[in-house]
Order: structure tokens, then C-alpha cells, then sequence
């Protein structure tokens, strides 16, 4: 099983890098950009275990280390094959 | 007193930390991350510094070093715990203190010397100082912006456990003087129990007057337990 997990700030919490780049995408003279914000993309390969199982382990560990629950979101993808 | 500073690989204010406790009379011993004891009645400094190279958070895998537990048990005993810069971005990585430190608002790693506003000397870090007293202290850090949930900074608030708040050098605490953009303009705060403490500002860099300046020094004083007047 491989899981993928998203990791993005919270809306509430202000994203300067994002800032930065809509900034730099502005420069660059791209138009209609509203907003960017950045987040982590985390992937996990994972030896056996049932799905379900899987699922609640992959929320611990994101909760508990992925991601900081007080600035950030997360988001979980589990996928099978390697 | 008696201090152990830990040495998280990547800490670059242990050192320090020891100097300038040694310089106050105080005893300081280095303790390295994988051990997992500390004595009682040790009072534990978590230095400044990019454990484990800020990766994924700052703190973020430091806090699960084989010495955090010991550094729980000890906050829990009521033992002193103080956390500089990375140290306070572990502490509350670990939940010894609530919130959290993100990318500063503007972007720039701030590296110069921030004036802090004493908010209550009802704390053994601040007993030397008086409420509203102007300190000059170092900061260095990339991400120092204090953030919390509005509830928490009522009761961080309401509890008088935010202790130092950036202002300008005539003591207004103004957005103008914020490096970071920290909610509150908050530098440092306290737990419940009020033996541990967080900030971002460095108080070990300015503890003699060859540093530039002895603002640290009522600060570390008073983590040892020793009153006002050096």
C-alpha cells in the first residue's frame, strides 16, 4: 500500500511563502492568480495490514507527527500496489 | 542552581546556554538527546539552535528524542523548564506549552536585537524585572510567529502567562515593532504551573556587558530561583 498525505496550513493561518510566489508569478506577469499557498506532500510505503487498520494508524501518525494540528490540515490517500 | 541543556543534534546555542549560566554562578552541565534521565531538582534549558535540521516542523522530531520524556516528567514535577528559540518551538511541538511557531509574517530571517515588554513579574523569569520594564534582548529566528487559537490566547492572556511582548525601544508595544508578526506580539509565555517558560529571544546572548548587553541576566537568574539584585 503506498498512502500519500497532504499537509497544508489552515486557512486562518497566514502563508508568506505562498505569498512570496503569488508575488513572483505576478513578476513573472502571470495574471489571475488569487492566491497560492503551500503545503507538504508525504508519501508513505506501507507493508501489509488491512485497510481499515491502515486508515487509523495513517491518522495517528499524521496527527501526531505529519502535521501540527494547531496550524495545519491534513488530508489522507491510501492507494494499493507499491 | 543546577541546569542541564540539552544537545539536540543541530542545537547551536548549548554552549552558550552553559557559558552564560556559569557566568551567573550557576552549575550547567551539557546533556546529550539520547540519554534519558535527567536529577531531580535540575533545571532543564532546551537551547536555540535547528535540531534535526527544522525538518518537517521546527521541533517537530525533537520531541521525540529519547530525553523528552524526562523533560515532561521533569515540567510535570514543577521543575524549571525553559526553551530558547528552538527550544520553545519544541515546547510546544511536545505540548508543554500551548501553540505554535510558523514562518515569520514577513518572510525574513530576523537577526537583531528586539526590545521586550515585561508584562508581569509574577513569575520566577521575570521576578527581577517590574510590569512594563523594556528589556533589550537578541532574536534570530526564521519562524517565531506565535500562533494559538483565539481561545487560548484569551486564557494565556487572562492567566498572565504571556510574559514578554515585542515593543520599540520607548517600551509601545506596536505592530511596527513586531518581527515576526506573533499574534499578541507575543516573545514569550509561560505554562499553568509557571515553571515553564518559552520565548524566542535569546536572554543566554546578553548576559555581559563584552555581549552587548546584561538584559539576560535577571531572566536566567530568576529561572534559578535567585531573587532580585544580583
Amino acid at each position: 500500500m503506498k498512502a500519500i498525505v497532504t499537509v497544508t496550513l489552515k486557512p486562518s493561518i497566514l502563508d508568506p511563502q505562498g505569498e512570496a510566489v503569488a508575488h513572483a508569478l505576478r513578476n513573472m506577469g502571470v495574471k489571475g492568480v488569487k492566491s497560492v499557498r503551500i503545503g507538504k506532500h508525504i508519501e508513505l510505503e506501507i507493508e501489509g495490514g488491512e485497510e481499515k487498520q491502515l486508515r487509523a494508524k495513517l491518522e495517528e501518525i499524521s496527527k501526531e507527527l505529519l502535521s501540527n494540528p494547531v496550524m495545519e490540515n491534513f488530508h489522507l490517500d491510501l492507494r494499493a500496489g507499491g | 542552581m543546577r541546569f542541564a541543556v540539552i544537545q539536540f543534534p543541530g542545537s547551536n546555542c548549548d554552549r552558550d546556554c552553559v557559558h552564560a549560566l556559569q557566568v551567573l554562578g550557576q552549575e550547567a552541565r551539557l546533556v546529550w538527546h539520547q540519554e534519558t534521565r535527567l536529577d531531580s531538582g535540575e533545571g532543564v534549558i532546551l537551547p536555540g539552535g535547528f535540531s534535526y535540521g527544522d525538518y518537517l516542523r521546527c521541533g517537530a522530531i525533537a520531541r521525540f528524542s529519547p530525553i523528552l520524556p524526562a523533560v515532561k516528567a521533569a515540567a510535570e514535577r514543577g521543575e524549571v523548564v525553559v526553551g530558547i528559540c528552538n527550544g520553545f518551538q519544541i515546547l510546544c511541538e511536545a505540548g508543554l506549552l500551548p501553540g505554535a511557531l510558523t514562518r515569520n509574517e514577513g518572510l525574513h530571517f530576523r537577526c537583531e536585537t528586539a526590545y521586550l515588554r515585561v508584562e508581569t513579574p509574577a513569575s520566577r523569569f521575570t521576578s527581577h524585572f517590574a510590569t512594563g520594564q523594556t528589556l533589550s534582548v537578541p532574536i534570530a529566528h526564521g519562524e517565531g510567529c506565535y500562533r494559538a487559537d483565539p481561545e487560548i490566547l484569551q486564557e494565556l492572556e487572562a492567566e498572565q502567562r504571556v510574559l514578554f511582548r515585542y515593543c520599540n525601544a520607548e517600551g509601545q508595544v506596536v505592530p511596527e515593532a513586531n518581527p515576526n508578526g506573533s499574534s499578541h506580539h507575543i516573545a514569550g509565555i509561560c505554562n499553568a504551573g509557571r515553571n515553564v517558560l518559552g520565548m524566542m529571544p535569546h536572554p543566554e546572548r546578553c548576559c555581559e556587558v563584552e555581549m552587548g548587553g546584561t538584559d539576560g541576566r535577571g531572566i536566567l537568574l530568576g529561572a534559578a530561583g535567585i531573587g532580585r539584585k544580583i
